[in-house]
């Protein structure tokens, strides 16, 4: 092999030539902390990066086009596919956006159990994101705490659909099913008991003086690089930036509820060098939402309204030819877009979803200018992408 | 040892052993012996530290561990190591192929020859040779090079990666770990391990730990540099396994593999001995100090055999809570960067470590001009000596220990954590 061949970086139409004295190192797509088959290509000078370039793809699995080729009905499957630890913001994305497309009124009973699920799912999603940053940091103990928490979200969250990880839960209309009779008690105390868990997480890991150094001003994303990238949901968020469509555009049934939007404040404090919108920014308000998520299931459990969940819905689904409806919601990785057109027949024409993983990678190579090898694996992490969500 | 042999030879073979011509062959015997006994302990402790390891990570992180294999999985480590001596010892192409094979074996032979001067009990080391602590220092350094060989011999990124940030780390905090060993050292006046535990009492006050503030200190900075010598977490940036892959041992397979990870848990049980050795008494045991002095000031061989036993369960117990303090850590820290582990150790350790050795040299003059030479056996509170190491004891040993208590049981009252051995 020549050494052209060694220091030439081909990503797409791209062509990186690494400077004399540096290292082309390929991070993935198997490597252990790529959190799934994503491939960065560094270049690195010792320790230090000169950058990292993204290589995204390979877990594409044309997921908009099989839209086109199944019914309105036969595509809530897949969407569960487009982000595996969030399942349920997929589902009530693209059921949104139908209902927009055929003028449904979804029952109040089934816009409060969808947004107990996805509540419930956003806290199982987050704890995922900060059990592996911590395990990312060498902390390896966090990472099964938080996953048994999750696994009782799985119990709950099986009790009420039948599925742990692929819920296929809301439908056109609402949703599959009707929550058991002695599921709100099992909720409640899963709950009050979640609370403490979080404290404990706190005095385990956040709180741990090599953690908070290790993320304290690290890949700080002002405010305006935020927006200008595109970053949305808690990495928009820990840059200080406003904005939750949960409150600010509320759908379903968020409009009933009261809650917080946790913003970065430079959580790690200024003696670690903590900036707003740093990396540990982003890990605490994932840390923080997952308390509001509480709130919200708890006071969605309270006013749980009875009633239909499921509107009447044709059996075959024919939206008007040639409409389009678009749907916003609040993922747990942030904000997720379904664009639905109709032709007309029983199959969209044109089926397309914005995910936040895919916009998070857009800004990977920026900041990981000078960054370590170490702090590119903390980056990742705390931006919290996901494979199947970026390629979908 | 060659007091020993030297009496067998006369008494038990009848010949004199100064001018026998088979003494030396039963030296040679007696010493093939011994090194088989310490490279099975050092194998067989690493392996069964495997399995504790992994058991202990699993009640902390609420699961269970291995506890197929055997009563409570203790047999997990046999399985394991056969897998590995059965599976292909798989050599890169793109290898240096002769670096490669050679690599383990500095690992492992840096590893085995510390135990030719660590103490295990009362009379009981392999040699008691007078600069043992040098021998350590300088022994250990051939580790490092067996990890660097590894990195470079890898021809793999990553494998260059582990070796390189291992070559910066051991050297780094080989600095600190020298200076500091020098704190004992000057208290006991000797580099030879057992004289060093003779200079200690067999009670906690009597320990160079809790002897002085410096010595307390002196513990923490040389238990740092120990663990990043040894490549544990939160300093095992040589192989972090989220960043770099496996580090140093990327490629390796095998008995070779395995090599590398008895050398890593075996480590366990040497920077606990020597970590036992210089600050925590040895093998003193507790309140026993005068009644020992008296039996060898009968004459020899009038210690009883007890005492050996005892003295030898006594620093297994102090090393062992030791090797566990250490699990501990590593299952429950993060990892630091490159450039923190660099600033820890040229910013922190490596001045402290100098200023705790200045500081023990003025102590140590100090308390010649007013009370003279140290007396042979540790002070009791009749001195003003034993009085000083009492009243810090309680200072730096009875008041952490008593804040650690209160702090724990907070924290499972706040939780509800309760002790669960019933799926053990």
């Amino acid at each position: 092999m020549s050494l052209d061949q060694l220091t030439i970086t081909r990503v797409g139409d791209r062509v990186e030539h690494a400077d004399q004295g540096e290292m082309v190192l390929n991070m993935g797509p198997q490597h252990p902390s790529t959190h799934g088959v994503i491939n960065f290509v560094v270049h690195a000078d010792g320790e230090v990066m000169k950058r990292a370039i993204p290589q995204v793809g390979y877990l594409h699995r044309a997921i908009e086009k099989i839209g086109e080729i199944v019914t309105y009905n036969g595509f809530m499957p897949y969407t569960d596919r487009v982000d595996y630890l969030a399942a349920m913001f997929a589902n009530e994305g693209y059921a949104i956006a139908v209902e927009k497309l055929m003028g449904l009124q979804v029952p109040p009973r089934a816009q409060y159990l969808r947004a107990i699920s996805c509540e419930l799912n956003r806290i199982a999603s987050h704890l995922v994101s900060i059990g592996t940053m911590a395990m990312d940091i060498g902390a390896v103990t966090p990472f099964p705490y938080a996953l048994r928490e999750r696994e009782s979200i799985n119990d709950l969250i099986e009790a009420l659909c039948g599925a742990r990880l692929t819920y296929n839960y809301h439908r056109i209309g609402g949703v599959a099913f009707d929550m058991p009779d002695d599921w709100i008690p099992l909720c409640r105390k899963w709950l009050d008991h979640f609370d403490k868990t979080l404290d404990e997480w706190d005095r385990l890991i956040s709180r741990n003086e090599i953690f908070v150094q290790r993320l304290a001003g690290l890949a700080v994303v002002p405010a305006a690089m935020a927006i200008d990238y595109g970053l949305v949901g808690p990495n928009l968020r820990a840059s200080g930036v406003d904005f939750d469509l949960r409150r600010d555009h509320p759908y379903g049934a968020y409009a009933d509820f009261k809650f917080e939007v946790p913003i970065g404040k430079g959580y790690a404090g200024a003696r670690a060098g903590g900036k707003v919108g740093d990396s540990y920014d982003r890990f605490y308000c994932r840390v923080l939402e997952c308390r509001e998520s509480v709130r919200i299931t708890r006071q969605a459990c309270d006013k749980l309204p009875g009633g239909e969940f499921m509107a009447k819905v044709p059996k075959k689904i024919r939206p008007e030819a040639w409409s389009e409806a678009q749907s916003r919601i609040e993922a747990a990785r942030g904000e997720m877009a379904y664009y639905v057109v109709s032709d007309g027949g029983e199959r969209p024409y044109r089926v397309r979803a914005r995910t936040g993983s895919y916009l998070a990678m857009g800004i990977i190579e920026d900041l990981s200018r000078g960054l370590m090898i170490a702090d590119l694996v903390a980056l990742i992490a705390s931006l919290d992408v996901v494979a199947p969500e970026i390629d979908r | 040892m060659k007091e020993l042999l030297d009496k067998i030879v006369l008494e038990r073979l009848g010949h004199d052993p100064a001018t026998w011509p088979l003494t030396q062959g039963v030296y040679l015997a007696a010493m093939l012996l011994v090194a088989v006994l310490l490279v099975t302990f050092g194998a067989v402790f690493a392996g069964i530290v495997s399995w504790w390891e992994r058991r202990v990570a699993g009640r902390m992180q609420s699961r269970i561990g291995p506890n197929r294999v055997g009563p409570g999985g203790f047999l997990q480590w046999i399985a394991d190591a056969l897998k590995l001596i059965l599976k292909e010892d798989l050599i890169p192409d793109e290898s240096d192929k002769v670096l490669f094979r050679l690599a383990p074996y500095f690992v492992i032979v840096g590893f085995l020859l510390t135990f030719v001067v660590l103490p295990f009990g009362y009379h009981l080391s392999a040699t008691n040779m007078n600069v043992g602590l040098f021998y350590v220092v300088s022994i250990t350094a051939l580790v490092v090079v067996g990890i660097l060989i590894s990195g470079w011999a890898s021809n793999s990124k990553w494998a260059l990666f582990g070796g390189i940030r291992a070559a910066a780390q051991v050297v780094s905090y080989e600095i600190p770990a020298g200076l500091v060993i020098l704190v004992p050292i000057m208290m006991a006046g000797s580099l030879n391990m057992h004289d060093i535990i003779r200079a200690q009492g067999g009670n906690p006050w009597n320990w160079f730990m809790f002897q002085t503030p410096m010595g307390f200190a002196a513990f923490f900075v040389l238990f740092t540099s120990l663990l990043a010598e040894g490549n544990r977490t939160p300093f095992d940036l040589p192989e972090a396994e989220s960043e770099i892959v496996a580090g140093y041992n990327t490629e390796y397979s095998g008995m070779r593999f395995a090599y590398f990870f008895l050398a890593e848990w075996g480590n366990l049980w040497v920077m606990s001995a020597i970590l036992t050795t210089l600050f925590l008494g040895g093998w003193q045991v507790p309140f026993l100090d005068s009644r020992l002095r008296m039996w060898e000031a009968a004459g020899p061989g009038n210690v009883p055999a007890w005492f050996y036993l005892l003295s030898a369960g006594v620093f297994a117990l102090k090393t062992l809570i030791l090797v566990n303090v250490v699990i501990w850590i590593r299952w429950t820290f993060p990892r630091i960067r490159v450039d923190q582990m660099m600033s820890l150790c040229w910013k922190y350790l490596v001045p402290i470590a100098m200023g705790l050795v200045v500081l023990t040299a003025v102590n140590e003059l100090v308390s010649f001009q007013i009370w003279g030479p140290k007396a042979q056996e540790p002070v009791g509170l009749s001195h003003p000596r034993g009085w000083i190491h009492f009243a810090w004891f309680a200072v730096g040993g009875l008041l952490p220990l008593v804040a650690f208590a209160m702090k724990t049981r907070r924290n499972i009252a706040l939780t509800g954590d309760r002790v669960d051995l019933t799926n053990w």
